[in-house]
């Protein structure tokens, strides 16, 4: 034993004897991860959350949470002497004359959209390949809340600058709070302590975006990694991979070494973009006023397909005993997008119910052995793509030469049409594509050798793909679909007919498959 | 009389009378070509409106009928003044191309001797808007940037963009960008309303003022990009899709490449 290795035992042994940790660390540090790109996605969310929290303490050392008017006295000369809020001055001071400002500004926005981008693939990777099922329903849940918490944190953190552009987003933000029927105005009156802007809007939702909001995504963000290290990692069917078992490498030294790395190239990818593209030059939008507006005012991608859906809502109002209803905000930005999200999160629980599948799952799905969950999922995308086009028609319309009515009745027309197009199309992808796999099985690959027969035929050879090729493309499970009679053993009507008519048929949708190569099948086509 | 008429066969009576006769014509010459040096503008003018009216019935008589009086496609003319022909005419814009939704910005058709020949005649007709001379210009000594950036805000960003980027109007029709544009056109522009522009009168937005808000757009031309990129200055949805391309696109590569190392 070297002399550093007997320090550092000593001082580890004075550890364990306090904390009795090594036993803790011993079981914890040789923890096995399964190893996929996509299972990468969830790291990109955390990483770039630790570089929105430490980007986002910098700022708050000089950015002042408050509708103060003050005369703008600055460096950047074409706002000097106008009035604005202090709030936005501050923001302008960080731009411009704190050291690094600007970069942190930059980092910590270009983090919050690939934060948003990265939950929105992770989200996507969990549900294509099934990792939502038993034992993790509660995680998906969680994610689901997550994000929804980003879009709201990141909503309020583009308000809080207060130009031009964050201003537009707050007043619609009020619209919609006041197209809540019977309490909307009170709500809002509420929550902008009086009329709009009123002075408390900013000082508010800054304790909510650094405050409430960062806290409760810590807690949540834990309680999401524990369920994942408590319930271990998914992993994609393989030779010798179970349900019982986790293949891949320890956490220590591979996965420390690799998410350490991997911490580093997210954020060296966030500062590349944070130095070479701006993003949001409020110093170009001008202080916020409510009589000032600016062509083409979108919010960020994350919130675009919402208003996009406003957009393309039509004008539809309706004036019952003293109340309006806006139909046109109320349903586009409350009424859809609460039941897209409830619809989201409770997902798992609707497909083990017409599934009836009640076990554990621990092997993942892939996307094509599962086409009507598949389906499902690229039609949800659809959908959201359809609005988010419609969120961005202004911008859209005047680079592709196109009217803004042509893509509003676009996509007025598309978001009824595509999404269930989109879900045909991809049901029947998927099952092509178990129909390849099968062929693949059965007949192995082409090795583009063409051989000529004695009677001049000319056939291509095949060569056999490995066993554990094979392996892999038939060890998935094809359920056979729920099988309800409609009486019970004693001839008496079931209840609930309507509800196990549709639990039916949605199992019946969901266990359609190719099917997969059997033992029986390879014994045959051994005869030939 | 009889004492003329007793020289009127006299040797020297046809050389003088010869050179009375050129003397008269010389002096009535002299006289009446003085009178055209004393107003050379009249004739000049009277010229151009000529050579703009040759220039009209060849080029825009077609559509604004011979008279300028308008017709079926195209309004009438008389009125307009010379700022809205300048404007028109310099941008390209007149003669239109395209008569779907509203005349684009192109190369000039005509030179600018041709153009104020065209204003000229349009001038004539009626009196309109005239064309701001180059002293009235001035924006540089005359204009304040940051008043001209908050008048900007306020009566031109709803449909030319927070930066001058231009932006989309109703059925194809477009705010165009006000990068690049001189600054006589964008005063004309704001005198005589094109196209779906209101007409901002020297009530509504002072000369001063319209010499701010041309030194503010002025400003945001040559305003550097100072956080990188500028995607356009067109707001979040390029912002958007940048994230999405490069930044998730990098990140999703480096994660394909460490779990494909790692086999």
């Amino acid at each position: 034993m070297t002399k550093a290795e007997k320090t550092l035992g000593s001082v580890a042994n004075y550890v364990d004897e306090r904390t009795g940790a090594a036993a803790w660390m011993k079981k914890n540090l040789t923890k096995v991860f399964p190893d996929h790109w996509s299972f990468m996605l969830g790291e990109v969310c955390l990483y770039s959350f630790v570089i929105l929290l430490l980007s986002g303490t910098f700022l708050t050392f000089w950015f002042d949470p408050s509708q103060r008017e003050v005369t703008y006295e600055g460096t950047y000369a074409p706002l000097q002497g106008l009035k604005m809020s202090a709030a936005y001055a501050s923001t302008l001071h960080i731009s411009f004359e704190v050291r690094g400002g600007l970069l942190m500004r930059q980092i910590h926005h270009w983090a919050a959209i690939i934060f948003m981008a990265a939950i929105v693939g992770h989200l996507l990777r969990v549900f294509f390949t099934g990792a939502f099922r038993k034992p993790r329903e509660f995680n998906w849940i969680l994610g689901v809340g997550l994000l929804t918490l980003g879009i709201v944190e990141g909503f309020l953190g583009y308000s809080l600058p207060d130009d031009l552009l964050s201003g537009t987003g707050i007043r619609i933000a009020e619209a919609i709070i006041q197209a809540l029927p019977v309490v909307g105005s009170y709500l809002a009156f509420f929550a902008f302590g009086g009329a709009f802007p009123g002075e408390s809007f900013i000082p508010r939702i800054f304790t909510v975006h650094v405050l409430l909001l960062p806290g409760a995504f810590l807690a949540l963000i834990t309680i999401h990694l524990m369920l994942v290290w408590y319930q271990k990692h998914t992993q994609f069917p393989g030779p010798g991979r179970t349900e019982k078992n986790v293949v891949g490498y320890p956490l220590m030294p591979t996965y420390m070494a690799k998410a350490g790395g991997f911490f580093f190239i997210v954020f060296g990818v966030i500062a590349f973009l944070s130095a070479v593209a701006s993003i949001n030059p409020i110093w170009l939008y001008g202080p916020y006023t409510p009589g000032q507006i600016s062509a083409g005012s979108q919010p960020d991608w994350y919130m675009g397909w919402l208003d996009g859906l406003v957009r393309m809502a039509p004008p539809l109002e309706t004036h019952a005993f003293g109340h309006t209803i806006s139909w046109n905000i109320l349903i586009p930005g409350l009424i859809v997008p609460g039941i897209l999200f409830t619809g989201m999160a409770l997902y798992p629980f609707i497909e083990s119910w017409f599934t009836g599948d009640k076990r554990e799952h621990h092997l993942l799905d892939r996307p094509r052995n599962a086409p009507n969950r598949t389906a499902l999922g690229v039609m949800s995308l659809t959908f959201m793509m359809v609005s988010l086009i419609n969120g961005g028609n202004d911008i859209i319309a005047t680079h592709f030469s196109m009217t803004i009515n042509q893509i509003m009745w676009g996509t007025r027309i598309g978001i009824f049409v595509l999404p269930p197009l989109a879900f045909i199309i991809t049901k029947r992808l998927c099952l092509s594509l178990q129909r390849a796999d099968r062929d693949l099985v059965l007949h192995g690959t082409e090795t583009g050798r063409l051989l000529r027969l004695a009677h001049g035929e000319f056939v291509e050879v095949h060569a056999p793909i490995s066993a554990e090729k094979a392996w892999t493309l038939t060890s998935h499970e094809q359920l056979p679909a729920l099988e309800l009679s409609e009486t019970d053993s004693r001839g008496v009507r079931r209840p609930g007919g309507i509800k196990n008519k549709l639990r039916l048929r949605l199992s019946k949708a969901h266990a359609v498959a190719v099917p997969k190569v059997s033992a029986d099948d390879l014994k045959e086509i051994e005869h030939h | 009389m009889k004492r003329l008429s007793r020289y009127r066969r006299h040797k020297a009576a046809a050389p003088l009378l010869l050179v009375i006769a050129l003397l008269a014509i010389g002096t009535t010459f002299s006289v009446a070509s003085a009178t055209v040096k004393q107003s050379p503008t009249t004739f000049a003018r009277s010229a151009a409106i000529d050579e703009g009216k040759q220039l009209f019935l060849k080029g825009c008589s077609s559509c604004h009928g011979l008279n300028a009086e308008g017709g079926a496609i195209a309004p009438s003319l008389i009125g307009v003044g010379a700022a809205s022909v300048d404007f028109q005419v310099g941008t390209g814009r007149m003669p239109m191309a395209d008569m779907s939704t509203q005349a684009m910005r192109k190369a000039p058709v005509y030179n600018a001797e041709q153009t104020s020949a065209l204003a000229a005649y349009v001038a004539s007709l009626a009196p309109g808007p005239a064309i701001p001379e180059d002293s009235v210009l001035n924006y540089e000594r005359d204009g304040n940037t940051a008043e001209g950036g908050e008048l900007f805000r306020n009566n031109c960003a709803m449909c030319h963009n927070f930066a001058g980027q231009g932006g989309a109007l109703t059925q194809g029709k477009y705010a165009p960008t006000l990068m690049g544009v001189e600054p006589k056109h964008i005063y004309e522009a704001l005198i005589t309303g094109p196209q779906s522009m209101p007409v901002f009168s020297d009530k509504t937005i002072t000369p001063a003022e319209k010499l701010s808000i041309i030194k503010w757009i002025k400003a945001a031309e040559k305003e550097p990009n100072l956080g990188g990129a500028s995607l356009g200055r067109v707001g979040p949805v390029t912002e958007g899709l940048l994230g999405w391309i490069l930044g998730l696109g990098l990140l999703i590569g480096v994660a394909v490449w460490l779990a494909t190392k790692a086999r």
